[in-house]
C-alpha cells in the first residue's frame, strides 16, 4: 500500500505530516511512501532528506493523490486553487484520509468526503485513554502552542523575564500570569519559569493545582467553592457568582503582571471572555497579552484573531497558528503520533491497514467508514483522565511489627531475672563465671552490631563466619586425647574449621577491597 | 605456656574480635576491622597451641595446612554473586564442628564432672550438638537452595507443623534419656539418634523457607552457628569461645531482626516458610495497559535527564549484570548527570548482597544509598531504572491494605518523574502479588534478560 504526503495548501501553513526519519520507519512497517516535491520545504525538510529515508518524490500534486491509498495531512481538505479542486473530491472509495477534520465545526466537509466513499481518520478525536497518548495529536499541538505563546510573548516585551543584578542596576523579573492549564498552559508555565520569569497560573479545575506547581507556578486560588472539571478532564462552564470571584482575581492580577497567556476553551463553545478591555487598560504599558484561544473567538475581549494589535500600550497577540510557527518541531511531534496511529493500523507490520472498529482507539479516529459517518462515536469512549477521586492517604500498614510495648519489656526483664537467680541458686559458681561472661559478650555485641553499616552486612556475615571458626581452639584441645575416636573426631574439626577461618578473613578481606570510593 | 598467658591472650584475642565487628561501622575502617579480626584469631590459635593442654602436633599442622588452603582457595576463586552460597557452606562447617567437638567431649574420658556439674555439662552438650545439627544440614539446603542444586520453591509438607513440634518433643524426650543415662554408650546412642532428628529437622526447616527469605535464613544461620560456638565454649569452660559465640549469635539475630523488619513480616512466620503460596494472586488484580520501550528510548531518557537513581534487585545478580550497571553509570555520570543507587534492606539472597555486587563492579560506595536516606528524593529524580526488582518497588505495599505485602517498607519509586522497569516478564515477584507500578502512567517497561537490556542501554549511550 501506498502512503501519499501532500504538501499543506493552507495559507502560511509550515508543517508537513511526515518527517524524514518518520518516512523511514512507515517503510519498516511494510508502506510505500511517497512525498510531494517541496512538501517538508517550511519545515526545512529537504526532498534529499525523505529520499534517502526510502520515500519517493512526486512532483504532481494530482498524481499523487490518486496513487495513494493512505493520504496524511496535517489541515483537513480544503480547495485546492492550483488544481482547481476541493482536496475531499480527490478521495475515492477504498482510500484512507488522516487528519485533523473537526468533524463537529466542519458538517459540510463531513458530507463532502462521506460521498467519496472513503475511510477519515480525525487526528482531532484521538479518545483520551492512557494507550491513545502517544497519537494524541491535540496535546502535542498544544504543547508546542504554549511554548510558543512564551516565546512570542518575550519577542513584544521589552524586557528580561529574569531577574539580574548587573552593575548598571537591579531589573526585577517578569511577571507572567497563565490562565488555563490544559496541555498548553501547563506547557507555558514550564517555559517563563525557565526563561526565570515569577510564574502564577489559574484553572477553575482545582485537582490541577499539583501539576501547575510542579511546573514551577503558583496556584491562584479563588475563595469559591465549585468544582471545574468536566467530562474528559476538560473544563465545563461555571456559575455566574463563581465567574464574578474569577473576574475580581483577574483585575486584581492585571494590575500586578507583566504579561498574561490564556488558553482557557471549553469543548464545543466559544471561548469564555476572561480578560475585559477595563483589565486590559489596566495593565501596564508595555504589557503583553498572548491568547491562544484567538480562533474560538478568544479569552481577551479585544483580541483579534490572525493579529497582533495594540491597546493603550498593551500589545495583543491573536495568532491561531501557533503550531505552524514551529515547523519542525510540530511537524516531527505530529508525524510521530501519525506513526503511532500507522503502527496501530498495521499490527502484521506487512503494509496492509486493518481498520478493527472493536479497538477503542480506532473507533475513536474513524469519523468516516467506507462512506458512512460515524461521528461522533457511541457509546462515547471511556476517558480516562477523569479527576480521581481523592484518595485517602491511607497509613495502613496493617500487620506492622509491634514493637514490646513497655509493660511487655518490664515482665520480660523480670521473667529473665528470675530465671538467672533460679540457675544461680543451683548452678556451681563456675558456670556462673562463664555465664557472666556470656550475657556480657551478648550485651557487646548487640551494641557494637547496630553500628554496622548495612552496605557492609555481607562482610559482617562473612568476618562472622571467619571468627566463629574459634571453634578450632575447642578441637585443639581435645586432639591430644589418647581415644582414637575423640582424636579423629578433634583432627576433623580442626580441618573444616579452619577452612572456616581461612576462607572467611580471605573473601572478606577481597570484599573489603572492592568498597572504594 | 603458663596458664595465665593463656588468659591474657584470650583477652586480646576477645578486645581484637569486638574490636573487628566494630571496625565494620564504616567502609573506610573496615579493612583495618577485618586484620582485627586476622590477627585475634592468629594470637589465639597460637596461645591454645603453645598452652601445655594441647599436644599432638603433628596433626594439628596437617590439618590447618589442608583445611587453610581449601579455605584460601575457595576464597580467591568465588564469584561475588555466590556470596550467599559461600556464606551458607562455611556456617555449615561450625556447625559440624561443634557436632563434632560434642561429641568427642562426651567420649572423652579424661573429662569427668560429679553431681549438679556432670548435668549441666551434659547439658551444655546435649545443646552444643543440637544447635550444631540444625546449622549443619540447615546451612547444607540453603546452600543448595542458592546454587540452584535445590529447587528454590518451599516445599511444604502436609502437616509441616506438627512434624517440627514432633521433633522437637522427641529431642526434649530424649534430652532426659541422655542426662540419665548410665553409661557412655547409651549416652552416645541416644546423642546420635538427637543428631539425626535435629539433622532432618535442619533440613526440613529450610525446605520450607521460599527463595526471596533467603536474608532471613542466612542470618538466621549465621545466629546459630554462633550459638553453636558459645555452647561449645560452655562443655569446654572456655570463656574465648563463649565471648566469640554470643558476638557472632547476636550479630546473627541483629542481622535476622533487620531482615524481618524490612519485610514487614515476624521472624516466626519467616521460619515457618510458605510465604506467598497461600496468597495466590493477592487482592489487587488490577490489570491495565503497560507501556513497553526500547533500550533508545531508554538511553536517550537518562542522557537527558538530571537525576537518575538505579534500583536492583536479584534479577540483576542472576543475569551478572552489575559490571554493565557499572558502565552505565560510569557513562552518564561523565555526561553530568547525577546517578545514585537505592538498595533495600532485602534485594537479593543475602543481608547488603547488591552492595557487595556494586563494590565488586567498582561503583563508588558513596553513591549507593539506603531505601530510607534515597526514598526522599525520589519527588526530585527524573528517571528511575529498576533491574530485576518486584516486590521491593511495589506501591500496594503502601497503598492497598489487603495485600499480602501491606505495610512492608518499599522504594517509592513511583514518585520520581519516569521509572523504566527492565523485567524478564510480567511475571509477579516472589510475593505473588500483581505489582500496580507495572500500569502507572509514568512507568516503562523494557523487557528482556537483565543483562543484554542494559548492554543495549549501554550501547546506544556511546
Amino acid at each position: 500500500m501506498q502512503i501519499g504526503i501532500p504538501k499543506e495548501i493552507h495559507p502560511d501553513e509550515s508543517r508537513v505530516a511526515t518527517t524524514p526519519n518518520v518516512a523511514k520507519q512507515l517503510v519498516e512497517l511494510g508502506y510505500e511512501v511517497s512525498v510531494e516535491t517541496g512538501a517538508g520545504a517550511l519545515a526545512s525538510f529537504n526532498d534529499e532528506d525523505y529520499k534517502q529515508s526510502g520515500a519517493g518524490i512526486v512532483a504532481d500534486c494530482r498524481q499523487l493523490w490518486e496513487s495513494s491509498d493512505i493520504i496524511l495531512k496535517v489541515r483537513a481538505p480544503e480547495f485546492n486553487s492550483q488544481l482547481d479542486i476541493h482536496e475531499a473530491e480527490l478521495l475515492a472509495p477504498g482510500k484512507i484520509l488522516i487528519s485533523f477534520i473537526w468533524p463537529g465545526q466542519n458538517p459540510e466537509l463531513m458530507d463532502q468526503m462521506r460521498a467519496t466513499g472513503a475511510t477519515v481518520m480525525a487526528m482531532d478525536a484521538v479518545p483520551r485513554i492512557s494507550r491513545a497518548q502517544k497519537l494524541d495529536a491535540l496535546s502535542s499541538m498544544s504543547n508546542v502552542s504554549g511554548y510558543r505563546a512564551v516565546i512570542e510573548a518575550g519577542y513584544c516585551f521589552g524586557r528580561f523575564f529574569t531577574g539580574q543584578v548587573t552593575a548598571a542596576g537591579k531589573v526585577p523579573p517578569a511577571k507572567v500570569l497563565i490562565i488555563g492549564a490544559g496541555v498548553a498552559g501547563l506547557a507555558a508555565i514550564g517555559t517563563a519559569h525557565a526563561l526565570g520569569a515569577i510564574v502564577r497560573a489559574f484553572d477553575t479545575r482545582a485537582e490541577v493545582k499539583e501539576q501547575i506547581e510542579s511546573m514551577g507556578a503558583e496556584f491562584l486560588e479563588l475563595d469559591y467553592e465549585e468544582e471545574g472539571g468536566g467530562a474528559g478532564g476538560y473544563a465545563k462552564e461555571m456559575s455566574p457568582a463563581f465567574i464574578a470571584a474569577e473576574m475580581d482575581l483577574f483585575m486584581a492580577q492585571a494590575k500586578d503582571v507583566d504579561i498574561i497567556i490564556t488558553t482557557a476553551l471549553i469543548p464545543g463553545k466559544a471561548a469564555p471572555r476572561l480578560i475585559t478591555a477595563d483589565m486590559v487598560e489596566a495593565m501596564k504599558t508595555g504589557s503583553v497579552i498572548v491568547d491562544l484561544a484567538a480562533e474560538q473567538g478568544g479569552n481577551c475581549e479585544l483580541t483579534k484573531p490572525g493579529e497582533v494589535i495594540q491597546h493603550d500600550g498593551v500589545t495583543i497577540v491573536g495568532y491561531s497558528d501557533l503550531p505552524s510557527r514551529l515547523p519542525a518541531q510540530s511537524s516531527q511531534l505530529y508525524a510521530t503520533n501519525l506513526r503511532h496511529l500507522l503502527t496501530e493500523l498495521t499490527p502484521n507490520k506487512d503494509g496492509q491497514p486493518e481498520v478493527h472498529m472493536e479497538d477503542d482507539v480506532i473507533r475513536g479516529v474513524t469519523v468516516i467508514r467506507d462512506g458512512e459517518v460515524t461521528w461522533p462515536p457511541d457509546p462515547p469512549i471511556p476517558i480516562a483522565a477523569i479527576p480521581k477521586p481523592q484518595k485517602l492517604q491511607s497509613p495502613a500498614p496493617v500487620s506492622e511489627v509491634k514493637k514490646p510495648s513497655g509493660y511487655v519489656s518490664l515482665a520480660l526483664l523480670a521473667v529473665g531475672v528470675v530465671l538467672i537467680l533460679s540457675l544461680g541458686t543451683v548452678a556451681p559458681p563456675s558456670f556462673m563465671a562463664h555465664f557472666t561472661v556470656f550475657v556480657l559478650a551478648c550485651f557487646i555485641g548487640w551494641q557494637v552490631i547496630w553500628n554496622v553499616t548495612p552496605a557492609l552486612h555481607t562482610p559482617l556475615m562473612s568476618v562472622t563466619n571467619a571468627i566463629s571458626g574459634i571453634i578450632v581452639i575447642g578441637a585443639l584441645l581435645q586432639v591430644g586425647a589418647d581415644s582414637v575416636s575423640v582424636m579423629f573426631l578433634a583432627a576433623v574439626s580442626i580441618l573444616i574449621a579452619t577452612v572456616n577461618v581461612a576462607g572467611g578473613f580471605l573473601v572478606t578481606q577481597r570484599m573489603l577491597k572492592m568498597f572504594r570510593k | 605456656m603458663p596458664s595465665g598467658a593463656l588468659t591474657a591472650s584470650y583477652i586480646a584475642a576477645s578486645i581484637l574480635f569486638i574490636l573487628s565487628l566494630g571496625g565494620l561501622s564504616h567502609q573506610e575502617k573496615a579493612r583495618r576491622g577485618n586484620v582485627y579480626g586476622i590477627v585475634g584469631m592468629a594470637i589465639a590459635i597460637f596461645a591454645t597451641i603453645a598452652s601445655d593442654q594441647v599436644s599432638n602436633l603433628g596433626v594439628i599442622i596437617v590439618m590447618m595446612l589442608i583445611g587453610g588452603t581449601i579455605g584460601a582457595v575457595v576464597a580467591v576463586r568465588v564469584q561475588m554473586t555466590q556470596m550467599p552460597q559461600l556464606v551458607a557452606i562455611l556456617h555449615s562447617f561450625v556447625g559440624l564442628a561443634a557436632v563434632l567437638v560434642g561429641f568427642a567431649t562426651y567420649v572423652d574420658p579424661t573429662m569427668h564432672f560429679e553431681g549438679v556439674e556432670a548435668t549441666i555439662h551434659n547439658v551444655e552438650i546435649y545443646l552444643g550438638v543440637l544447635i550444631g545439627a540444625v546449622t549443619f544440614t540447615g546451612s547444607v539446603i540453603a546452600f543448595g537452595k542458592l546454587q540452584g542444586v535445590i529447587m528454590s520453591k518451599p516445599l511444604l509438607l502436609p502437616a509441616r507443623h506438627w512434624i517440627n513440634l514432633a521433633a522437637g518433643l522427641a529431642c526434649i524426650w530424649l534430652g532426659s534419656w541422655f542426662l540419665d543415662a548410665e553409661s557412655a554408650g547409651t549416652g552416645v546412642m541416644v546423642l546420635t539418634i538427637m543428631t539425626l532428628i535435629a539433622f532432618a529437622f535442619g533440613v526440613h526447616m529450610v525446605m520450607a523457607i521460599g527463595g526471596a527469605d533467603m536474608p532471613v535464613v542466612i542470618s538466621m544461620l549465621n545466629s546459630y552457628s554462633g550459638w553453636a560456638a558459645a555452647a561449645t565454649g560452655f562443655m569446654l569452660s572456655n570463656d574465648l569461645l563463649i565471648i566469640t559465640g554470643a558476638l557472632v549469635g547476636s550479630s546473627g539475630a541483629i542481622l535476622s531482626y533487620i531482615m524481618c523488619r524490612a519485610m514487614n513480616r515476624r521472624f516466626v512466620s519467616v521460619i515457618m516458610g510458605g510465604f506467598g503460596t497461600t496468597t495466590g494472586g493477592g487482592s489487587s488484580t488490577e490489570a491495565g495497559e503497560v507501556q513497553a520501550t526500547t533500550a533508545e528510548e531508554v538511553a536517550e531518557m537518562l542522557k537527558s535527564a538530571k537525576e537518575v537513581v538505579i534500583v536492583p534487585g536479584y534479577g540483576m545478580a542472576v543475569a551478572q549484570a552489575q559490571h554493565t550497571v557499572s558502565d552505565v553509570t560510569q557513562r552518564l555520570r561523565d555526561a553530568g548527570v547525577k546517578v545514585r543507587f537505592g538498595i533495600h534492606p532485602v534485594a537479593g539472597r543475602m543481608p547488603g548482597h547488591m552492595n557487595v555486587l556494586l563494590a565488586e563492579a567498582r561503583v563508588p560506595y558513596d553513591i549507593v544509598l539506603e531505601m530510607d536516606e534515597i526514598n526522599a528524593d525520589l519527588d526530585r529524580t527524573d528517571v528511575v531504572l529498576i533491574i530485576g526488582a518486584n516486590d521491593i518497588v511495589n506501591p500496594s505495599a503502601q497503598e492497598d491494605p489487603d495485600s499480602p505485602i501491606a505495610g512492608m517498607p518499599v522504594l517509592e519509586v513511583w514518585r520520581a518523574g519516569t521509572v523504566v522497569v527492565s523485567k524478564r516478564s510480567m511475571a509477579t515477584g516472589y510475593a505473588g502479588v500483581d505489582n500496580p507500578l507495572f500500569y502507572k502512567d509514568n512507568t516503562r517497561m523494557l523487557f528482556g534478560d537483565a543483562r543484554e537490556s542494559v548492554e543495549s542501554i549501554l550501547a546506544c549511550l556511546i
